[in-house]
């Protein structure tokens, strides 16, 4: 009778030794080996596809370029008001800065399409038909000389930014968000209407999905800007997308910098 | 004997905790109070005829336009508070607190607390049912929840009929709400989708974050009605739908479409930017108040 009590115990043991370690190879944790799944395969949300804008919210700042000035929602610094007002479409247009509104700090709220692929095993891939830009969220490095080269390219800060991602997990039920942390960007605008945050701000987003009860998905992209210089508070909002089927409607459009 | 007995219940105790690991690792705990963050507009309430972001079908759209906010003034009316959406659409934190059945350690419970015009929420996660279809609507409903990998799905039916925002823009009492409860650090971000046969043309779907707060909220204040201008018996304040007087308000305020300031579905997709590009002009620079959160149009 001792015997199968102490077998018990043993297996217990032995199962909550051995599960955290297996929990950590999912978490994307350090592994003792190459077996390590991919990011793509052991995704626990599954992000691609096409996905379409649903502007129910902030429609006057989105929708519409608002007057010049106008920050409201927006906790500014002091030194970010002389380029709130000063804003000027036209001379960013003639320096080439026409996306300075579709960076990372604003890019998930242009109304729009984003298409979301897997460019490798270990980069996701979101392209927006407005703006027509790119994002890479790397989740790991193919190779150490790859990321030693892009941290030391000449010139490497750009509207999107780098951008390191990570799956955060649910638990064993399944299930989990994406967060996806970005640096190292142009300095770019919050809103249409030359609302600034510097090239020394950061993106920090987590991606979620809503299933609904007539099978419709939702997409919900937390997206918190922090911003030393002109944001004296983190700010959040909160876009949101519905899954389309097809990318028919995928319509690409260059970055204007009035419209 | 002894040893017999204490490996029994070393064992038990083993299985117990790997169970709930199991089974608390799915969930994340949501109690606390929760501040709001203003930076979203989310109400658009600044103008008593603002429906932006909402698709309305024409009966919504004819019953928002009859509504007067006078009708707030009667002393009836004026502590009768808003329905379930107000969560989100409302200005107020949240204070969440749960209960936990005492004996089998389950969650039966989350409570969101009531604020002075809001009634608060209990999200049942104990797996009861909702009532029947027949059932008493009240203005807070019923509301049961699950988890949903890493966030708390819950459903509200059996609301009275009510408003989707304070101007008027109303909500029927075959309405549902979909939530999503996302808690990512100390922010806590709530999705609703509330669909509507009779008001609504599309589900109207809000999203708001709030920030743990490490401060508890309070609102106990309670609502203390007080004469204005209204007497008892008087007609109730309403605007014959194609005379209100505050149609095109927002519309000459900053030369925004008609169509989607009176809520019309294709004004929320992408696509209709495209139409209104060559037509929309900028408004003139603003200045007063142009970083003022909320209302923005003193009334």
């Amino acid at each position: 009778m001792r015997l199968p009590i102490a077998a018990a115990i043993v297996l217990l043991l032995w199962g909550l030794a051995v599960s955290p370690a297996l929990y950590a190879q999912r978490q994307g944790g350090a592994a003792p080996s190459s077996a390590v799944p991919s990011a793509r395969d052991s995704a626990p949300i599954d992000l691609t596809g096409y996905w379409v804008s649903y502007v129910t919210e902030n429609w006057r700042y989105r929708m519409v370029t608002p007057p010049k000035g106008e920050y409201r929602r927006i906790p500014v610094t002091p030194a970010a008001l002389p380029l709130i007002n000063g804003w000027d479409p036209a001379a960013d247009e003639r320096a080439g800065n026409q996306c300075k509104s579709y960076g990372a700090g604003n890019i998930m709220s242009v109304p729009g399409r984003l298409r979301i692929t897997w460019q490798d095993a270990e980069t996701l891939r979101i392209d927006t038909d407005a703006g027509t830009q790119t994002r890479l969220l790397r989740f790991r490095e193919a190779s150490a000389g790859q990321a030693s080269a892009r941290a030391t390219a000449p010139g490497a800060r750009t509207w999107q930014g780098e951008s390191s991602a990570g799956w955060e997990r649910a638990g064993p039920a399944g299930g989990g968000s994406l967060r996806v942390v970005t640096a190292n960007l142009r300095a770019g605008y919050l809103r249409k209407n030359g609302v600034p945050y510097s090239e020394q701000a950061t993106v920090l987003e987590h991606f979620d999905l809503a299933s609904l009860p007539d099978n419709a998905q939702l997409l919900l992209v937390t997206t918190t800007v922090e911003d030393p210089v002109y944001l004296r508070a983190p700010y959040i909002v909160s876009p949101h997308f519905k899954k389309e089927p097809d990318g028919s409607k995928w319509d690409p459009t260059p970055c204007s910098s009035t419209w | 004997m002894l040893i017999n007995l204490v490996a029994r219940r070393a064992a038990l105790g083993l299985l117990m905790v790997a169970l709930g690991a199991g089974t608390a690792s799915a969930q994340v705990d949501l109690t606390g109070s929760w501040a709001p963050i203003g930076t979203e507009d989310v109400q658009n309430d600044s103008v008593p005829v603002d429906y932006l972001g909402l698709a309305l079908t024409d009966e919504g759209r004819t019953r928002a336009l009859a509504y007067d906010e006078s009708q707030k003034s009667m002393i009836e009316r004026q502590c009768q508070g808003w329905g379930a959406s107000y969560l989100v659409l409302g200005p107020f934190g949240l204070r969440v607190s749960s209960e936990v059945d005492a004996v089998t350690k389950r969650m039966v419970s989350y409570t969101i607390g009531p604020w002075e015009d809001w009634n608060g929420m209990t999200i049942w996660l104990d797996g009861r049912a909702h009532p029947s279809e027949h059932a008493l609507h009240t203005q807070a409903g019923f509301t049961t929840g699950r988890w949903d990998g890493n966030a708390l799905a819950a459903q509200t039916t059996h609301m009275q009929a009510g408003f989707i925002r304070k101007t008027g823009v109303p909500l029927s009492d075959q309405a549902t709400l979909d939530w999503r409860f996302f808690r990512h650090g100390d922010v806590l971000t709530i999705l609703l989708v509330a669909r509507d046969p009779v008001y609504l043309a599309e589900p109207e779907i809000i999203s708001k974050s709030f920030r743990l707060s490490q401060t508890p909220l309070d609102y106990r204040d309670p609502c203390v009605t007080g004469f204005e201008a209204k007497e008892p018996g008087d007609s109730v304040p309403h605007f014959p739908p194609d005379k209100n007087p505050f149609a095109d308000e927002f519309v000459k305020l900053f030369n925004l479409p008609l169509e989607a300031v009176m809520g019309y579905r294709e004004t929320l997709y992408p696509e209709y930017r495209k139409t209104i590009k060559d037509t929309y002009v900028q408004p003139a620079p603003c200045v007063n108040s142009c970083g003022q959160a909320g209302n923005f149009v003193r009334r």
